[in-house]
């Protein structure tokens, strides 16, 4: 018991930077080429539409291990280049979400209603005023609670790097393992694990919590979509 | 009817086509507004009208035929949409207005991002628009907090907003319960009185009366007949705008 109770802060202390620095990273790169490409595929011309859909076909389907593994010792063994363990699982996580979070905002301002386009038009806005003010500030709303799934899915995606050897809370629970089983006897890492899970469950909870907080700020009439009824 | 002078022509629409797929929907059609006119346009559905507003603002790219604003083309590949939309006014059918924002920044948006007018000033002009259209009460009100009549009389005050040449009514009343109608045709007729140039398709035959200079009687995608509303009422030409206005009359009332 006092080995698990023990084994809580090394988690912390060498897993947690990791895993958040992991997670806030692929996010941002996520975004900075989820956001551009869901742009040129609802806006770009046919071979940039093209373009896009290819890159988000692949990165959505292949799995996120394949990539990782594929950009890390899979690059090493054939080209010699052997990428940073950190910065292999940034990239491969990195470039996946961008595919899943282009279609958060493909679908975003696909679902914003035509007229708001045509009457920003009818006054004589030009296409990109009328993206910038009037669609992209709706879009941004409507993409709130598909977002927040996607940091709760990528939060939990980070675990994966551990395949190669990055030291986040995965590894670092993975590794406390022979240390519990020696101290406490092999039934002990079942309890290990649910600790780690629960760490897990916190961050997933916290970040689900402050998006949450995000989407009541900007909430306003007509975008709450919350479907109540009253009775 | 009016003095011909061309400086006094504010819109010409000459001969105007429009295809979608294999529907004709405009077959020719030629019209001309001058300062101060208010004209109506009726018709069966299907007929070209809602696209004839389009194709005279360009939100519709006509497949021929040429649109002036005053002595101005604006049909041309070259010439600046931009410019020549925020001229024109168009109020939808169903409002479009911007639900992201308040009736105030509905109205101011366009004068401060179009114009480049700075906040405070596009701030006052917008609560003239919506005092104007009797809603200085509800500027800070999100589209989904406005009834229906409400959000078509915001629609109204951003195109004034705009201080265009002319306004185009896309059946402004069509979308609204029965008795939200009667305040936005009031805000029209009061707007037709002032001497705003206003091209509107509508079956309120009671507006149409009131203030129209002109009915134009559209079918099959030409205009079959037009004139003044005591003309066309009592005496119009073609079997099928008697026809027509009498189903109306009968449908909306005098």
């Amino acid at each position: 018991m006092d080995t698990i109770l023990h084994s809580i802060w090394p988690i912390v202390r060498d897993g947690l930077p990791n895993t958040v620095l992991l997670t806030l990273g692929l996010l941002g790169l996520g975004l900075a080429l989820g956001f551009p490409i869901a742009f040129a595929q609802v806006y770009g011309y046919r071979p940039l539409r093209w373009a896009c859909k290819g890159y988000e076909q692949f990165f959505r389907g292949v799995p996120a291990l394949v990539l990782i593994l594929l950009l890390h010792s899979g690059l090493a063994r054939s080209f010699h280049i052997l990428l940073p363990t950190f910065a292999s699982g940034l990239i491969a996580l990195g470039l996946r979400s961008s595919a899943y979070q282009s279609q958060i905002f493909r679908g975003a301002i696909q679902a914003v209603h035509p007229g708001q386009m045509i009457a920003a038009r009818s006054i004589g806005m030009s296409k990109w005023q009328a993206i910038r003010h009037i669609v992209l500030p709706q879009a941004f709303r409507l993409s709130i609670p598909p977002w927040t799934n996607e940091y709760s899915s990528v939060l939990k995606d980070t675990s994966l790097v551990s395949a190669i050897g990055v030291v986040e809370m995965m590894k670092k629970t993975m590794l406390l393992m022979p240390t519990v089983q020696y101290r406490e006897g092999a039934k002990w890492i079942l309890m290990l694990l649910i600790v780690a899970a629960l760490v897990y469950l916190l961050l997933t909870y916290a970040g689900n919590m402050g998006l949450g907080l995000l989407e009541r700020r900007v909430r306003l009439p007509g975008f709450e979509m919350t479907g109540k009824v009253e009775r | 009817m009016t003095g011909e002078s061309t400086n006094d022509i504010v819109l010409r629409a000459q001969d105007i086509h429009k295809t979608y797929g294999d529907l004709e929907v405009l077959r020719g059609v030629s019209c001309e507004l001058a300062r101060g006119e208010t004209k109506v346009v009726i018709g069966p559905s299907g007929t070209g009208k809602s696209t004839l507003l389009r194709c005279i603002n360009q939100l519709t790219i006509p497949d021929s035929g040429r649109v002036w604003l005053g002595d101005t083309e604006i049909t041309c590949k070259d010439c600046d949409i931009n410019a020549v939309r925020a001229q024109i006014g168009f109020v939808f059918q169903d409002f479009n207005l911007f639900t992201h924002l308040t009736a105030l920044q509905n109205v101011r948006i366009g004068p401060m991002r179009v114009k480049k007018m700075d906040r405070p000033t596009a701030t006052r002009l917008a609560v003239e628009e919506l005092e104007r259209v009797g809603l200085g009460d509800k500027a800070g009100a999100y589209p989904a907090e406005l009834s229906g009549g409400q959000k078509q009389r915001v629609s109204i005050a951003r195109a004034l907003a705009m201080f265009p040449q002319l306004i185009l009514f896309d059946e402004p009343t069509s979308a609204l319960d029965p008795e939200l109608i009667g305040e936005v045709l009031e805000v029209m007729i009061s707007l037709a009185k002032e001497g705003m140039t206003m091209l509107c398709v509508t079956h309120e035959m009671g507006f149409a009366r009131t203030v129209a200079d002109e009915i134009i009687f559209m079918e099959g995608g030409i205009i079959l007949e037009q004139g003044a509303p005591d003309r066309l009422f009592s005496n119009a030409r073609e079997p099928r705008t008697r026809e027509f206005l009498n189903k109306i009359t009968e449908l909306y009332g005098e």
